[in-house]
């Protein structure tokens, strides 16, 4: 077949270009043009610079919530990662229960979250709440309302109860593709379960892991209405998360000038430690000895 | 190292078998012998690879005994049978390097890590793999991880036997070649008793000392390639064996003279007593295409036939004959001269083979 040159080809990728940029980058440009300017009103504006920018990385209260943003992400997925994994393992792979796992346990994937945040309030309250109730009937004076340990545990088991199921759907998957040969081979090879585990299934769940762990990374980092709804980021701002925080400033105060800028930098953040976690995984995978 | 023997062995996927097309494996017994090399051959789905299961232990037979130096090792797993099988696809661990894959089974078990050094070493020399050691095992070909799975079954010496199911499928042709004569050389050299299981008849003619032909479930015939070609025992193994097969001509005998369909054939008299003798209406004559002798001219005894055509493979040709209706494929070497039109042919008494129910029956040539 012959090559033909034509350079009206690029034509074709106007429509692509024009759902990217009404999808993604005129919105963002949007937040860019507020980020170096304060607006007063439709007439009067000022051009700040990267002054939205400075003040915003020298907020310590944004600070406080990044660091808690931070360490709330990562508690989660060292929780719900080997948890995801385990509850996938022991799944049963066949028959009727093989059907009644997948449902139980994708359920809590259903449930929006504005009602996660509802039923744990519902939960957790000292006097109508199951768990709660229950705490508070075996000694313990559990109260989320006044105890940040106690807001941040539930926080956190929520998050588990709500999210692990997408790790173990994903690992899940993931084992039903390996083939039988493969454990077949380990029987042979005289493999102990741990050997099979570490050796097998771990490396061919890799992939899916990884995609887990991004979803999970940013879905966590992002999380706003779970807390909202259960602790108003309380007690104090024991519990007031990044995107809770952006809020406050850009609706409840006005501030657009410095939310555009602290959203901006919020991006970055998640741009910057998927693309650190996807460069590393993907190096280890690496051979290292090239033909050596 | 280990005698293997399979007692009234028989195996169906099936909860309640009722005829014996229920069964992957059919009542037998067997033995493979310590040191031996083995093939098992047969057609896709006649119950090799689960036959072989069966003996490494991933599968429990249905009813029956496996034995491993007389003692019955139903029950155990693989892990305690101490054998060692190559699948058809190459499995790897991928994280692992090549070294690491080869050291595998034998850190399974602790072995001194000196040891281990030693037969990965052994090993990687053998499937000439010693450059590829320190490599991630993922990053390999295809032929080079199923090196890296065979190496695996070798690196242990004390195993009982080494079971092969097709491992060179995924293999280059010629590399093939080259990995078929490598497992004999390891076999001549470390004595340990092999199976391979394959559907290639050169494969198994080319590894192995004797060659267990399956057929429906059963093993239908064990013997040398030599014999599997010259006296096949049942039809399957004349029309499997061999390239073209056997030619089977359905036969029947009055007042002396044998008869296939219309046409008398011109055979010894011992041919005819036996079929008289048989008592079953199912009785086939068998010859190899290699065995037929084609005349171009008339001759004693034989009998006149129509060539239809003949095909050319170079070192030797397949001619298609008709002999009263009935079609007969023969094997003439490239000095003879290929007859166009009429043929004589005469089928050599001690060339026959005579089948009663498909099983061949002894014909008494006087």
């Amino acid at each position: 077949m012959n090559k033909v040159y034509n350079n009206r080809a690029w034509w074709l990728i106007l429509p692509m270009l024009l759902l990217v940029a009404f999808s993604a980058v005129i919105p963002l440009m949007t937040v860019v043009n507020y980020s170096v300017q304060d607006v007063f009103d439709a007439n009067t504006r000022f051009f700040t610079g990267t002054e939205w920018f400075k003040e915003m990385l020298n907020d310590p209260a944004l600070q406080a919530a990044v660091l808690r943003q931070f360490a709330f992400s990562l508690t989660i997925l060292a929780i719900e990662v080997p948890l995801g994994i385990g509850i996938a393992l022991i799944m049963p792979k066949k028959g009727w229960r093989a059907s009644a796992a997948l449902i139980l346990v994708t359920m809590p994937l259903l449930i929006p979250w504005n009602v996660v945040g509802s039923i744990w309030q519902i939960f957790t309250r000292g006097d109508i709440g199951l768990m709660g109730w229950s705490l508070r009937e075996l000694g313990y004076s559990y109260n989320i309302t006044s105890n940040p340990v106690d807001a941040w545990a539930t926080i956190i088991l929520m998050d588990v109860w709500h999210w692990t199921s997408l790790i173990a759907l994903l690992c899940y998957s993931g084992l039903r593709s390996i083939p039988d040969a493969y454990y077949q081979a380990a029987r042979i090879d005289r493999a102990s379960k741990w050997a099979v585990f570490r050796y097998i299934q771990l490396p061919k769940l890799t992939n899916v892991l990884v995609i887990g762990v991004l979803l999970r990374f940013m879905h966590s980092f992002m999380i706003y209405a779970e807390p909202f709804v259960l602790t108003g980021g309380g007690p104090g701002s024991s519990t007031t998360f990044l995107s809770q925080s952006l809020t406050t400033m850009a609706i409840g105060q006005q501030d657009l000038g410095p939310s555009a800028a602290f959203s901006l930098i919020y991006f970055l953040i998640i741009l910057l430690v998927t693309w650190v976690f996807y460069t590393a995984i993907m190096n280890m995978q690496k051979d290292n000895n090239k033909g050596a | 190292m280990a005698e293997i023997t399979l007692k009234s062995l028989a195996h169906t996927y099936l909860a309640n078998p009722q005829s014996p097309q229920d069964y992957a494996i059919r009542e037998m017994n067997h033995v493979w012998h310590q040191g031996g090399a083995y093939a098992l051959l047969g057609p896709s789905g006649c119950g090799k690879s689960t036959l072989l299961n069966i003996i490494s232990g991933l599968l429990e037979p249905s009813s029956g005994e496996v034995l491993f130096d007389g003692e019955v090792v139903n029950e155990l797993p693989p892990e305690a049978r101490n054998i060692a099988q190559v699948f058809q696809f190459p499995v790897i661990y991928d994280t692992m390097t090549v070294y690491d894959n080869l050291a595998f089974p034998l850190r399974n078990v602790k072995t001194p890590e000196e040891r281990v050094h030693e037969r990965v070493m052994e090993v990687a020399d053998v499937l000439e793999l010693t450059f590829q050691l320190k490599r991630k095992a993922k990053n390999l070909t295809a032929d080079e991880k199923q090196k890296v799975s065979m190496g695996r079954g070798l690196v242990r010496d004390d195993v009982s036997a080494i079971l092969f199911d097709e491992p060179l499928t995924v293999i280059d042709p010629q590399l093939k070649w080259k990995l078929r004569r490598k497992l004999k050389e390891i076999h001549q050299r470390f004595q340990i008793t092999m199976v391979y299981v394959t559907h290639d008849q050169l494969e198994a003619s080319t590894f192995a000392d004797k060659v267990a032909v399956m057929y429906e479930g059963q093993v239908v015939q064990f013997g040398t390639p030599r014999e599997l070609f010259e006296t096949p025992n049942h039809t399957f193994v004349g029309y499997f064996i061999g390239s073209p097969g056997m030619n089977f001509l359905n036969v029947s005998a009055s007042e002396g003279v044998v008869w296939a369909g219309d046409t008398a054939l011109t055979v010894g008299h011992g041919v005819c007593d036996a079929i008289e003798k048989a008592t079953s209406s199912n009785i086939k004559l068998g010859i190899r295409p290699e065995f037929i002798e084609v005349h171009a001219a008339p001759v004693e005894g034989g009998m006149p036939a129509q060539v239809d055509h003949a095909q050319d493979l170079g070192t030797y040709s397949i001619i298609y004959l008709v002999l009263g209706g009935i079609s007969l494929k023969a094997r003439i070497e490239e000095d003879q001269v290929t007859p166009a039109g009429k043929a004589w042919l005469r089928f050599p008494d001690e060339r026959l083979g005579l089948y009663v129910d498909e099983y061949r029956v002894e014909i008494d040539h006087e």
